[in-house]
């Protein structure tokens, strides 16, 4: 059991520090609104509640997870998607992975995997997490919006190992 | 103003090390992953692209910069004895600025200490002409690290940023090119990482580039902000990088993909 934590909350006043400390005058809704991240509660290996109010969308998570510029997924991982060249083998195959995981548990994995690995590659897709020279374009934002995580989820629950599992969507 | 070395000792004193470095029994070039055109390519004189470039510095090394100043080979004679050696010991301590320097700026000091000259550009063309000019004399040669206490700083910090976690994505090299070489990153097979072809020829670049524009690239990768060109950061990760390679043989100039 690794108790209970709350993250967002930190990570939002840490952007908020950030802001006053170079001197810029924070603008409105900055530390609560678009780019602030919500909070999230991580109870064992699992964050059990959604990050948003609005339902995953996994046609859209699916093309999420194939598009390398946004996901990245498929650099790393290979799955069920017969149509895309070079995916990558650093990480586990994700067919079959919707049956193996909960969505709770699928959801820390990708919000924070290194809350279950300290030392994995795989990036924290919903942190601003201690890491240092993050690019311009880049800083005080988290790799995914929150609900991408969602539609992300959604989409590796429908994968089931079933051969035809993610080309019905 | 380049006063760096604060959050410099700070990385040291996050830096945790997890990866392992490779033994020097298995140390592989980027060379034998690569196809066999590829490594035919570099390998024949007649179709190795990077020779251009290499070309160019033979030639400004035999040319004066002003007419009451001595070109390169004024000083140094035929570069196939003088330099023969050189490159695989870069970068090395530069008494001159109390630093380490690597073989770009050795050039451009030589540019300004002994022919009244201004600096080539990192990446120009020319800098990259001389730089592949005097590594190529070295071609075949091991990788041979200086024994020289005053790069042990040098060498640490290039150590702890090797193994640190950066950019927005927070990869650091050792998690790709320690623990990972020989997976696939999409449709590019990860190296272990050494520069042992530089100056080289890349395909993807349709040209010829130097050790610091690779790192660049990977640094951009990893969504963080590179170092400047020529920043002491990037000299002290040559520095680390030609330690973790030797006695690797150099190639320059080398082709990848
Ligand atoms: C840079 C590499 C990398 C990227 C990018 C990456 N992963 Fe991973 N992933 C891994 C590795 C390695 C593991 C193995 C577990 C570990 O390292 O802790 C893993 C584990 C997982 C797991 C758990 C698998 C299991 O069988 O338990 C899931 C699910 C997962 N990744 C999904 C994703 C998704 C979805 C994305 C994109 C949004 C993604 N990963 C991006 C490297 C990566
Ligand atoms: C996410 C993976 C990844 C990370 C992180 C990464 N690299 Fe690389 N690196 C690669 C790949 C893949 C290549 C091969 C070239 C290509 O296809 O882009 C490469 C190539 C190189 C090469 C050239 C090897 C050759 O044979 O010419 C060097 C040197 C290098 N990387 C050093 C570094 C350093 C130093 C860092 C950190 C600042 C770093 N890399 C971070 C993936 C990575």
């Amino acid at each position: 059991m690794k108790g209970f934590r709350v993250r967002g909350t930190l990570g939002s006043v840490l952007v908020g520090c950030a802001i006053l400390a170079s001197g810029v005058l924070a603008e409105e809704g900055a530390v609560t609104g678009e780019g602030a991240l919500r909070p999230v509660a991580i109870v064992g290996s699992e964050v059990p509640q959604s990050l948003t109010e609005t339902p995953g969308d996994p046609v859209r998570g699916r093309a999420l997870v194939a598009d390398r510029t946004k996901g990245l997924c498929l650099l790393c991982h290979a799955g069920p998607f017969p149509e895309e060249r070079f995916q990558g083998n650093i990480g586990p195959d994700l067919a079959g992975i919707g049956g193996r995981l909960s969505a709770a548990a699928l959801r820390l994995r990708l919000v924070d995997g290194r809350a279950l690995n300290p030392d994995t590659i795989m990036p924290s897709y919903y942190t601003l997490q201690a890491t240092t020279r993050v690019g311009a374009a880049w800083r005080g934002r988290p790799v995914l919006e929150a609900q991408e995580i969602e539609d992300i989820v959604a989409f590796l629950g429908t994968l089931r190992d079933t051969r035809t599992e993610g080309s019905a969507l | 103003m380049r006063g760096r070395s604060a959050p410099v000792l700070g990385l040291l004193l996050a830096w945790s090390a997890t990866a392992a470095e490779i033994p020097v029994s298995e140390r592989r070039s980027g060379f034998d992953a690569m196809s066999p055109d590829i490594q035919a390519m570099q390998q024949d004189e007649m179709a190795n692209p990077g020779l251009l470039w290499l070309q160019d510095g033979a030639d400004l090394w035999g040319k004066a910069p002003s007419p009451d100043r001595p070109a390169c080979a004024g000083c140094h004679g035929e570069a196939g004895a003088s330099m023969r050696g050189v490159a695989v010991r870069y970068p090395v301590y530069d008494a001159a600025t109390a630093a380490p320097i690597d073989l770009e700026g050795r050039i451009n000091a030589c540019r300004a200490r002994h022919q009244g000259a201004a600096p080539f550009p990192r990446e120009s063309r020319e800098l990259l002409g001389l730089t592949t000019y005097v590594a190529a004399q070295s071609r075949g040669l091991p990788i041979a690290p200086p024994d020289d206490p005053r790069l042990a700083s040098a060498r640490a910090v290039g150590k702890a940023l090797f193994t640190q976690r950066m950019g927005q994505l927070g990869l650091s090299c050792a998690a790709c090119h320690d623990d990972h070489a020989g997976r696939r990153l999409g449709a590019a097979l990860i190296p272990q990482g050494h520069p042992t072809g530089y100056p080289l020829y890349r395909l993807e670049w349709q040209g010829v580039g130097s050790v610091q524009r690779r790192l660049r690239n990977c640094m951009t990768g990893m969504r963080a902000e590179p170092f400047a060109n020529g920043a002491p950061e990037f000299v002290a990760l040559e520095r680390y990088l030609m330690d973790r390679a030797s006695p690797l043989p150099l190639e320059t100039p080398a082709v990848r993909p």
